[in-house]
């Protein structure tokens, strides 16, 4: 449908403000994966951005579950053991890999950093490559 | 503080951006992933937007020579493509297509109060503990 390009589109344009605007006043990349995995190892002086940043994600939630509940609705029906699996292979491999969707994937691409346009392929890929595998098995329709 | 208030800001903004942009809902990122099933290329425009607005502003504001709150630039600088960097974003592909969630939408959706976003966080959250954990042994990721 068109208008789910649209909103795609708009979306992703806000999400370019608002990494924007971390650059321009913090100096920093928005790297949502980074962000949380600097909680787990805390330095003092180092936390309270990182607090900040994911209670303002949440808050933001709440707006849309409030103005546009749609966007929690596409739940899948697979087993809770898949979603699980599917949390520890996201925690363990964005660590690894040193960035998600936002730090590779947006912040990485817009300034042309090598390396995250190798990571935004390779976690696209194996993306597609997995949902193949997952339907041949069965594990999803 | 003021650099609190502008994560705490930039978090907001972020958020209903991918509220609206559809990177909420595990659905959409299936039909992205499923190149060669229901292909869904919706969920492409957002990386398309976010690019071709920060792209243009990144140029721009990389011109001054210091952030506004900051002495300093804190944007990564390295450049060497890595087996850690490729094997961990594969796995976080893999993850990705199993669970239809990446970090951001996945913590988003907390506000859902729906178990399912929850069961998510707390999971990734221990495979980057895993991750750090045998890391400590290998220094993969140096």
């Amino acid at each position: 449908m068109q208008t789910e390009w649209l909103y795609a589109l708009y979306g992703g344009m806000i999400i370019g403000l608002s990494v924007s605007l971390m650059l321009l006043y913090n100096g920093r990349v928005t790297g949502i994966s980074g962000i949380v995995n600097g909680l787990l190892t805390p330095k003092a002086g180092d936390n309270l951005w990182r607090i900040s940043f994911i209670t303002g994600l949440f808050f933001g939630g709440i707006l849309i579950k409030a103005f546009f509940p749609i966007a929690f609705t596409g739940q899948l029906n697979t087993s809770t053991w898949t979603v699980v699996v599917a949390g520890l292979l996201v925690g363990f491999g964005t660590i690894m890999g040193s960035g998600c969707t936002s730090g590779h994937g947006v912040c990485g691409i817009s300034r042309l950093s090598p390396r995250s346009i190798v990571a935004t392929l390779t976690f696209i890929g194996a993306g597609v490559l997995s949902i193949y595998i997952l339907k041949q098995v069965g594990v999803i329709q | 503080m003021k650099k609190n208030i502008v994560s705490f800001t930039v978090g907001l903004i972020f958020a209903i951006g991918l509220g609206l942009s559809g990177m909420t809902q595990p659905q959409k990122v299936f039909g992205f992933l499923d190149l060669f099933g229901k292909f869904d290329p919706s969920l492409m425009f957002v990386m398309i937007g976010a690019i071709a607005v920060h792209f243009i502003t990144y140029k721009i504001i990389r011109r001054k020579d210091s952030p506004l709150l900051h002495s300093e630039w804190l944007v990564p600088t390295k450049k060497d493509i890595t087996p850690a960097l490729v094997m961990g974003s594969f796995i976080f592909g893999m993850g990705w297509a199993l669970g239809g969630f990446c970090p951001g939408p996945a913590l988003t959706s907390l506000a859902s109060f729906e178990l399912r976003p929850f069961i998510f966080v707390i999971s990734m959250i221990g495979g980057m503990f895993l991750f750090k954990w045998i890391d400590s042994f290998f220094k993969l990721n140096k």
